[in-house]
């Protein structure tokens, strides 16, 4: 399919009447360059999802695959990594034609990332797809590396003129942490914006991949009952929680760089906070649903500095208990300095100032080392105004309670009081619960095989905009500054517990953490 | 892994006694595993001849995943005078320590002429209430299928097990005003439709849709009818005129032959008989515009083969990477396409049966 003299790509098309009806919508051929193509991210996620998406013949008619990585390598060799990462970490077995047909269109470029000959090669190997393929092909080039390799890349594709083409779409994906602070992720964002145009980035988030956080939007938007109640005037207080049972495992050098609030709270929580409290959107176009929750974010007021120890708790996991064995405290792990003032729990209490939210406290934890692997929103209702039953010799009338269980055991647990069977008028609370697993055929997606799909065809809904990264780090940065500044030793709490006692510090009179 | 947690059974039983012990077996099965909870997404009533009641749940157990959550199996045999069910619960292992162990029942009944009468009454207390319900007869009974359908929101059937082509579109049709129709002769064109949208999507090739000369579809010999309704697919999403519909009249060997008309031009249909396809469904398809470009499909190892060629191009042949899915993956997408809408499958239906007409 030769790039035909005068084709109209320029002019509006006309909609493709064959797609109406069809689940698959068609993704345009692309080639997908992997930066970081022999790390654990690309390992792990991006090459079994993509072997996945080939398997359900939803990558595009025409698709090829770059990796560039540091090591010499040829690219008979990195076929067969690529082949043993999607064997051992597919959610699938692999079907062997169907990884065969795959890795033919796979081809691997050595070299550091801030060589020219790296780009110039990478040019020449996409313009030999392009004349095999006989047709432009979009370009997605996706960073997989380690943060500050970012602002290179990108400032090399730019270089090197392969941040646009002529005749094709060339997006740029981009893994998380979007910086370190509120000052770096601006200056990330001038840099990949001196390159490319806002549109044509997709920053990622995983969590907006995962099912169950975009139903959190099906959920309160498509169901008339939960929205009259969402606000100030029904809602005593929102908990998000993520809560993990393991410790930092093999991760010391990213975690301890990192912590709790960096890794957790300033991007995957935040996102959920957006999605509980953002008003509907018009339609749910990406820019309507990003424009929304950049008002949630910009409604949520800078801690300053004199407010944080009264906002934000920190602490690490100690020497205790998990899953019947006993475990070491986090400054015992290997690769974690002896000294270490990083914590692996933080816990903020977040207010949202407009009209719907004002006077509602939204408290977020996360932390390592947990009693339990759980995420989820937890929305309390204040107590009804007056109650006509006596609560003697009951567990008492309790405030509902909505729950929003993200992973495990997708679903939503609506707590309610009702009458214990017999003849007196005695209430406790019972739960109706809706299983995600119980009520769909369909097995979910990984969420890197949608990404993947969106960033291909160009839908940035599940990715995050500039303003939003930013105003993220507006609100986490003031505090991570403050406990960088602040002298250790961090309060401890027992792994497998329930966290440190510092963090009831946070709750208003009559507010209670969830149990983990 | 599935693994049968309870079974219960008697003989001489009725509908009353067969809902009491699908309660009892649950609230068995969760007392002992507090992580078993029931699927709730799906009814199954399957209408089957007793000697093939195997076979049929040999077909089902490959579903996988989109095994209906409660399946009711009426097994029929005409001289049967007593009521005997099998109810089993069977569990998938959670995928992680902690996670939910989805539970689904599976109800055999056992009954005979005598039993038809009352159908109805013996099938409704055994489905849940409020979950929508999938009726498939796979052998034929087309009375039972109108006698069930009052139960039913969906209905499963294969077009291309009629042995007339022609019959099968107009009982598609027909049933499609009374319940949403699966037909699995439809799924299995899906890939098939799916690519030739991909295809022709690029902007530079999507104006040519309305270009097309040529369809050619090649077809498993007993899958006229999945050819036809590729075609009328195409017919019914291109607009393709309807006051002048093609006709498909038999050439040689099986094959169909036509023209259509579109808005500009005329376009000559084929449909052929591909013997060496050992399964239902299509074997290729032949897509011809007007500008010279001709794009081919046929089934491959690992994906279908694609050929591409044009006025000004060298032709191009690469492999689009897809699993096959099987005869089994076929029902389960069957079953699972029993809670979704496609609203292109009517119009497809109804160009297929003037087509053929």
């Amino acid at each position: 399919m030769a790039v035909a003299a005068g084709r109209p790509t320029e002019r509006p098309q006309p909609e493709n009447p064959l797609t109406a009806g069809l689940e698959r919508q068609p993704v345009p051929p692309t080639s997908l360059v992997i930066f970081g193509a022999t790390g654990d991210l690309a390992r792990r996620k991006l090459l079994p999802a993509l072997y996945n998406l080939a398997h359900d013949g939803a990558l595009p008619e025409r698709f090829y695959l770059v990796g560039v990585a540091r090591k010499e390598k040829a690219h008979e060799d990195y076929r067969q990594e690529c082949e043993e990462a999607i064997e051992r970490f597919s959610r699938r077995k692999p079907d062997p034609a169907v990884l065969g047909g795959l890795l033919e269109n796979v081809r691997y470029v050595p070299g550091t990332f801030d060589e020219d000959s790296v780009y110039d090669t990478l040019s020449e190997q996409l313009g030999a797809f392009e004349k095999e393929a006989g047709e432009p092909l979009n370009r997605a080039f996706y960073l997989s590396t380690a943060p500050s390799f970012f602002p290179v890349i990108v400032g090399k594709l730019g270089d090197s003129k392969l941040s646009h083409h002529e005749d094709a779409q060339v997006r740029c994906i981009i893994e998380k942490p979007f910086g370190t602070s509120l000052e770096e992720a601006r200056e990330l964002n001038r840099e990949v914006l001196a390159v490319f145009e806002e549109p044509q980035i997709y920053r990622i988030d995983h969590y907006l991949g995962k099912e169950t956080v975009q139903n959190l939007l099906a959920f309160r938007f498509a169901n008339g009952m939960f929205e009259p109640l969402w606000n100030r005037n029904y809602i005593d207080y929102v908990q998000i929680t993520a809560a993990e049972d393991l410790g930092i495992g093999t991760r010391a050098g990213y975690y301890d760089s990192a912590g709790a609030l960096r890794d957790l709270i300033q991007n995957h929580m935040m996102q959920l906070l957006c999605q509980v409290a953002m008003e509907p959107p018009v339609n749910f176009t990406a820019e309507e649903v990003r424009n929304e929750k950049v008002k949630v974010l910009a409604a949520i007021p800078e801690p300053k500095q004199q407010e944080i120890a009264e906002m934000a708790v920190r602490a690490q996991y100690g020497r205790g208990h998990a899953g019947g064995e006993d475990v070491p405290g986090y400054l015992e792990e290997d690769g974690v300095p002896a000294d270490s003032n990083t914590e692996t729990y933080a816990a903020l209490r977040l207010e949202v100032d407009n009209w719907r939210w004002a006077g509602v406290p939204f408290y977020l934890r996360t932390g390592k080392r947990l009693a339990r692997k759980v995420t989820e929103i937890a929305v309390t209702l204040k107590p009804v105004p007056h109650l006509a039953f006596s609560q003697d010799g009951s567990l008492g009338v309790q405030p509902n309670q909505l729950v929003l269980t993200v992973q495990p055991n997708e679903g939503v647990s609506l707590r309610l009081g009702a009458k214990i069977p017999g003849t007196r008028m005695l209430i406790r609370p019972v739960n109706m619960e809706f299983l995600y697993g119980t009520s769909f055929l369909s097995q979910s997606p990984e969420a890197y095989e949608r990404l993947i799909t969106d960033a291909m065809r160009g839908d940035p809904t599940l990715f995050t905009r500039n303003d939003e990264v930013e105003a993220q780090w507006r609100i986490c940065d003031p505090i991570v500054k403050a406990w960088e500044a602040a002298p250790g030793p961090l309060p401890q709490y027992e792994a497998g517990s329930q966290g440190p006692d510092e963090a009831e510090s946070l709750l208003r009179e009559g507010d209670r953490w969830r149990a983990i | 892994m599935s693994r049968t947690d309870a079974v219960w059974s008697e003989q001489g039983t009725t509908p009353d006694a067969i809902e009491a012990a699908l309660r009892q077996l649950l609230v068995e099965a969760h007392a002992e595993r507090r992580e078993i909870v029931p699927a709730r997404v799906l009814n199954m009533i399957a209408f089957v001849d007793l000697d093939w009641t195997g076979e049929i749940a040999n077909r089902l157990r490959g579903v996988g995943r989109y095994h209906a959550s409660r399946l009711v199996v009426l097994a029929y045999e005409p001289k049967r005078q007593r009521l005997d069910a099998r109810v089993t619960v069977s569990t998938d292992d959670p995928a992680a320590p902690g996670e939910l162990a989805l539970a689904r029942e599976t109800v055999v009944v056992e009954l005979g002429d005598r039993h038809l009468d009352d159908l109805l009454t013996i099938a409704d207390p055994l489905v849940v209430t409020d979950l929508p319900t999938l009726l498939w007869s796979p052998h034929g009974h087309p009375e039972i299928v109108d006698w069930l359908l009052p139960l039913a929101q969906a209905v499963l059937l294969d077009s291309v097990e009629e042995p007339d082509y022609e019959e099968a579109l107009a009982r598609a049709a027909a049933l499609s005003e009374r319940a949403y129709v699966v037909d699995l002769a439809w799924l299995r064109s899906t890939p098939w439709r799916e690519r030739v949208a991909a295809l022709f999507d690029p902007p530079w090739l999507r104006s040519e849709l309305g270009l097309l000369s040529s369809v050619s579809v090649r077809h498993h010999p007993a899958s006229t009818v999945a050819a036809a309704l590729f075609v009328g697919w195409l017919s019914s999403r291109l607009g393709w005129d309807p006051a002048r519909p093609a006709r498909l009249l038999s050439a040689h060997s099986g094959e169909l032959t036509g023209r259509a008309q579109a808005s500009r031009q005329e376009i000559n249909l084929r449909l052929e008989v591909a013997p060496e396809l050992q399964v239902p469904g299509l074997q290729g398809l032949t897509v011809e515009t007007a500008a010279g470009h001709r794009v081919r499909l046929d089934r491959g190892p690992g994906g279908l083969r694609a050929r591409f060629s044009g006025p000004r191009e060298e032709d191009r042949e690469w492999t689009i990477p897809g699993a096959s899915r099987g005869e089994t993956g076929v029902l389960g997408e069957g079953i699972r396409q029993a809670l979704l809408r496609d609203p292109t499958y009517l119009p497809a239906v109804g160009a297929a049966r003037a087509m053929l007409a």
